[in-house]
């Protein structure tokens, strides 16, 4: 389990990191969002026992990060920023530098290096220098040499940044196949991660905590949840839809020309609409329930923090 | 674990050209120096006293040009972030990387042997004091290498990093010589100069040279070496972050 205790972090007269609290337990796929600058990264150092707190507390399985960080980080598998590794090495040559550094030895570092680089495909890669190779493959070995030690926590700082569709697909799912006792907890910027992998969502922002909860509250927080958004095939007067049970409010997104229909207090708009539809003889192309807009919600909190 | 960084920092030293180039320039000044400037034919005798003279102004440039991008280069490209989130201590990977440098520049020393070779037969030498130069002339690159990797943990930049060792060594091997000790003779008591003189790397390296192994001269070399290597850790515990 991870506790930490208002944990703060200045540079100088720059705060980075303001009171933050949260605790995270065995099972849990945090993902940490903010926009750039919002104290993840920093957040993240402290977590792995890189930076020190200014104040505060960090404690990992019931162990002090003050006093015993080495300790710590022996469970610990952490992918910096940028995925850094020591260019002039081959892939095959870091991992084994890393396995030795971890301790893995004989058939069982074998066993490891062989699952990891399977794991995210690093076969065609092996020997050639890390400085030549492609921003996607070079983040692929930072993520190997974080799960090498298959490490009770994970702690990946955007992971899938720089990555095309199907590599950010597979890691995704990386990430959800380690097994189901570990601590992960991984930064992003990319709000869709956060519903494709995660069971728990953290937004920071002005290195404040805004929200900590599931990415399905998150979505629910949406002014979009529930909504009702349908196209019609030709022009019709639509006027009667805003003044249905339920329906709060009515807007038309200029460029596309869909209706979206908001319900009053999230609840289920769905029946009346198509009752509606159906006894009017309306033409629609698409009718659907929006699942909340992250992107939307996202905005609106860290707006305040920004401004 | 010191093992394990040390091997990683060697590879590296052979995987990028420093090394090479580095035992190379090494090999080919020693050599110029002896033989032109040095007169190791004209002289007559047969030692290597003109050979190991040089030293220290071959170290001068070469090793902080090799230590530079010890720390630097590892806070440039952010792995040192990855290095101190391994169950490592600082120390540990102070002395795989000074041990690895320390390795190569005994290496080039060791690669020097032709010249062992050739006033071996050419004449009687003690190979006794040669030996003793050898060790006196690897203890002091030692020195050198313990300044330059300081330098190197306090910036990101390399060059920034050669330079300030060059200059602290330059003071180092300078505060012995006639130059400096000339210049303070009337105005510093002699017990003053007598200190100013001893901090210099040319005053303990110039009786080994000798082939006088002595226990203050080898006592210097290893206490500079752990002192530097002391600010450099220092230096990275107060500036890995930036």
């Amino acid at each position: 389990m991870i506790s930490v205790k208002n944990l703060c972090k200045q540079f100088g007269r720059f705060t980075a990191v303001d009171n933050l609290s949260f605790e995270v337990r065995p099972g849990d796929i945090v993902g940490f969002l903010g926009p750039n600058g919002a104290g993840k990264s920093t957040t993240m150092k402290m977590l792995t026992g890189f930076l020190a707190p200014s104040s505060g507390e960090i404690r990992i399985f019931d162990l002090d990060m003050a006093q015993s960080a080495k300790q710590i980080q022996r469970s610990l598998g952490y992918l910096p920023e940028g995925a850094p590794a020591y260019g002039d090495m081959t892939p095959l040559q870091f991992l084994n530098f890393i396995a030795d550094i971890r301790g893995l030895k004989g058939q069982q570092k074998k066993q490891r290096l062989a699952d990891v680089i399977d794991m995210v495909e690093l076969h065609s890669v092996l020997n050639r220098p890390i400085d030549n190779l492609s921003k996607g493959f070079k983040r692929r070995v930072g993520l190997a040499q974080a799960i090498l030690h298959d490490p009770q926590v994970l702690i990946l700082d955007e992971p899938t940044d720089g990555l095309d569709p199907n590599q950010k697909h597979q890691v995704r799912e990386l990430i959800q196949n380690l097994s189901k006792d570990k601590i992960v907890i991984i930064s992003t910027h990319i709000l869709e991660e956060v519903t494709a992998v995660c069971n728990r969502a953290m937004i920071i922002a002005g290195g404040k905590m805004l929200f900590d909860a599931s990415p399905d509250d998150l979505q629910r927080r949406s002014r979009y949840y529930k909504a009702i958004s349908l196209h019609f095939t030709q022009m019709t007067d639509i006027s009667g839809l805003a003044e249905l049970p339920g329906v709060e409010d009515m807007e038309i997104e200029k460029h596309s020309g869909r209706v979206v229909l908001f319900p009053e207090h999230q609840q289920d708009i769905m029946p009346v609409v198509s009752a509606y539809i159906k006894d009017r003889g309306l033409q629609v192309d698409s009718l659907y329930e929006e699942q909340g807009r992250l992107d939307d919600v996202f905005r609106q909190m860290t707006a305040e923090v920004s401004e | 674990m010191v093992g394990t960084l040390f091997r990683r920092e060697f590879a590296s030293y052979f995987a990028t050209p420093v090394a090479y180039v580095f035992i190379l320039i090494f090999l080919m000044l020693s050599g110029v120096f002896s033989f032109y400037i040095g007169n190791f034919y004209e002289r007559g005798q047969a030692d290597l006293l003109p050979f190991f003279n040089f030293h220290p102004w071959l170290y001068l440039f070469l090793v902080p040009a090799m230590a530079m991008r010890s720390w630097s280069e590892e806070r440039k490209s952010g792995s040192i972030e990855l290095l101190m989130t391994l169950p490592v201590t600082v120390w540990q990977v102070m002395l795989g990387k000074f041990l690895a440098a320390w390795a190569v520049l005994g290496l080039a020393l060791l690669l020097t042997f032709p010249l062992w070779v050739t006033v071996n037969y050419l004449g009687d030498p003690d190979n006794g004091i040669i030996l003793a130069a050898y060790l006196g002339s690897w203890l002091m690159a030692g020195a050198f290498l313990a300044i330059g990797i300081c330098m190197s943990a306090l910036t990101k930049s390399q060059v920034v990093a050669f330079i300030l060792a060059v200059v602290v060594c330059f003071l180092f091997v300078l505060s012995g010589s006639s130059i400096v000790l000339d210049a303070f003779k009337g105005w510093l008591s002699p017990m003053l100069l007598d200190t100013l003189a001893s901090f210099s790397f040319l005053t303990h390296f110039e009786s080994m040279a000798k082939g006088v192994i002595a226990v203050n001269d080898v006592g210097y070399f290893l206490i500079a070496i752990g002192i530097w290597l002391y600010g450099g850790f220092l230096a990275v515990e107060q500036k890995k972050a930036e």
